[in-house]
């Protein structure tokens, strides 16, 4: 019979949540690595029990751990993340040079096929890549080391490589996105770069049509259709249909069109999911109702989706890693929030019942579905 | 022998409970010391201080004989008594944070 794994990264610790393919009762393993800060824990698709997992805190600095288990036993591996060359540097928040400074992993992206690859998106942003299984990490320096390097801002949550999107048809391209930087995508493996920013539109910038300078929050694909990019900036929800060479605004009728969390409905590449967020200073859902609002147009058109969410007193916030999608025949839909709670919705969003309801704060989730 | 006390979250992570005790080669020294502890257990390397700079983590402190010693030069020698082993040297992580 089939499973499903969630893998709840925490401000204290790491969560692991498992179920049969009912999703109705769940059994919570943890916390491992209690009163560390978890950012992203993630599966190898080619080899399910291999997984890796950031570890940080101000304390004690970055760490990786890595299961060969599926998450039941954990083994330190390398933590040394060196920029390739002479730094350099990019912008500080006044605007003024600012050396970079690695200081943790954000985001760990396997390789689609082979287990002992994995990449590693770190602030300040970089993007690093281990074909030892995380014992030892190489700088992909084309990125930083591109043009505009010396440009990019961080964001409020610092300047973060937080999204890796590999193409399952094409193993050359790959897609990142940073705060507040932009996207950007490579078509040889991660030598080479070009920012994919054209028709994003930001009125924070001073120039709103930049090359770079943008805030992208999150970007998702379909694995079946890898040219097409879902992508929730600070503000607008944006599609591309040419591999991010062009973007167009779906927002439509969304209350409003800030928020962190994007993702795609695993056999419905048209049905999207996000959770619109309050903002700019106030990151809580509108009117304290908590909504997932799904699109199954691929945008523009979007209902939400409350049925057994909190709608009222409800001020959390849902971070760009904490929603995923399982691949059973009804799909599942999840997300964390800032309030230490896990939903589930195991009918592709109708319906919606919380995992666990009092974790730490939620930074990241992920799922596997185990057949 | 060189005792060192290590943060808890430490102790869980090089897999130790109490004291560590440690055989410096030469002078014991802040330095040669965190050398030591790093060669015994790898995944305390980064922990305490930088990996490339050496530099000890801003949140992490060393105290030994009742004295800060966080921002002595790493190569002084540590005072006798912890050279000989009668003192224990303190990784200490700071009291801050939520």
């Amino acid at each position: 019979m089939s499973k499903v794994r969630v893998l709840v990264g925490t401000r204290k610790g790491a969560f692991v949540l498992t179920a049969d393919g009912k999703r109705e009762q769940w059994d919570v393993s943890g916390p491992h690595f209690g009163g560390w800060e978890m950012y992203h824990i993630k599966g190898s698709p080619a080899d399910p029990n291999r997984l890796y997992a950031s570890q940080s805190t101000g304390w004690y600095g970055q760490l990786i751990q890595r299961s060969n288990d599926g998450g039941q036993t954990w083994e330190p591996v390398g933590n040394k993340f060196v920029y390739d060359g002479i730094p350099g540097t990019h912008q500080w928040y006044d605007g003024t040079p600012h050396p970079w400074e690695f200081k943790r992993v954000w985001h760990l992206e396997p390789s689609l096929t082979d287990p002992d690859t994995v990449y590693a998106g770190v602030e300040d942003a970089g993007l690093f890549r281990s074909t030892d299984a995380g014992q030892t990490w190489q700088e992909l320096a084309g990125l930083r080391g591109h043009g505009s390097g010396p440009h990019w801002q961080p964001g409020a949550g610092g300047l973060c490589l937080h999204t890796i999107i590999l193409d399952p048809a094409d193993p050359q391209r790959i897609y990142i996105a940073i705060s507040a930087a932009g996207a950007f995508r490579t078509d040889d493996g991660g030598q080479t770069w070009r920012p994919i920013n054209r028709g994003l539109y930001s009125k924070y910038i001073p120039d709103p049509t930049a090359e770079v300078g943008h805030c992208v929050h999150h970007v998702a694909m379909h694995p079946s259709r890898p040219g097409v990019l879902f992508m929730q900036k600070h503000w607008d929800v944006m599609r591309s249909v040419d591999a991010g060479d062009s973007w167009q605004r779906i927002s439509g009728n969304l209350p409003v069109d800030f928020g962190f969390a994007i993702d795609v409905h695993a056999h419905e590449p048209e049905t999207v999911y996000v959770v619109p967020i309050k903002s700019d200073s106030e990151h809580y859902p509108p009117e304290g109702k908590l909504r997932v609002y799904r699109s199954r147009t691929g945008g523009n058109e979007w209902e939400p989706l409350s049925h057994g969410l909190p709608q009222r007193d409800c001020y959390v916030n849902v971070l760009r890693d904490a929603m995923a999608v399982d691949s059973l025949d009804a799909c599942g839909v999840y997300f964390g929030t800032t309030g230490g709670q896990v939903y589930c919705s195991a009918d592709g969003g109708d319906h919606w019942a919380p995992i666990v309801r009092d974790l730490p704060a939620v930074l990241s989730v992920e799922v596997q579905t185990l057949l | 022998m060189i005792r060192v006390v290590l943060p808890a979250h430490l102790r869980i992570l090089a897999r130790v409970t109490g004291e560590v005790q440690l055989d410096v080669a030469g002078d014991a020294t802040q330095r040669s010391v965190l050398d030591a502890l790093e060669t015994r257990y790898p995944a305390l390397s980064g922990t305490i201080r930088d990996q490339v700079t050496g530099q000890r983590r801003p949140f992490v402190r060393f105290f030994a004989c009742e004295q800060d010693l966080s921002h002595e030069p790493p190569d002084t020698p540590l005072p006798a008594a912890i050279a000989s082993g009668v003192e224990p040297f303190l990784i200490i992580g700071a009291i801050a944070g939520g």
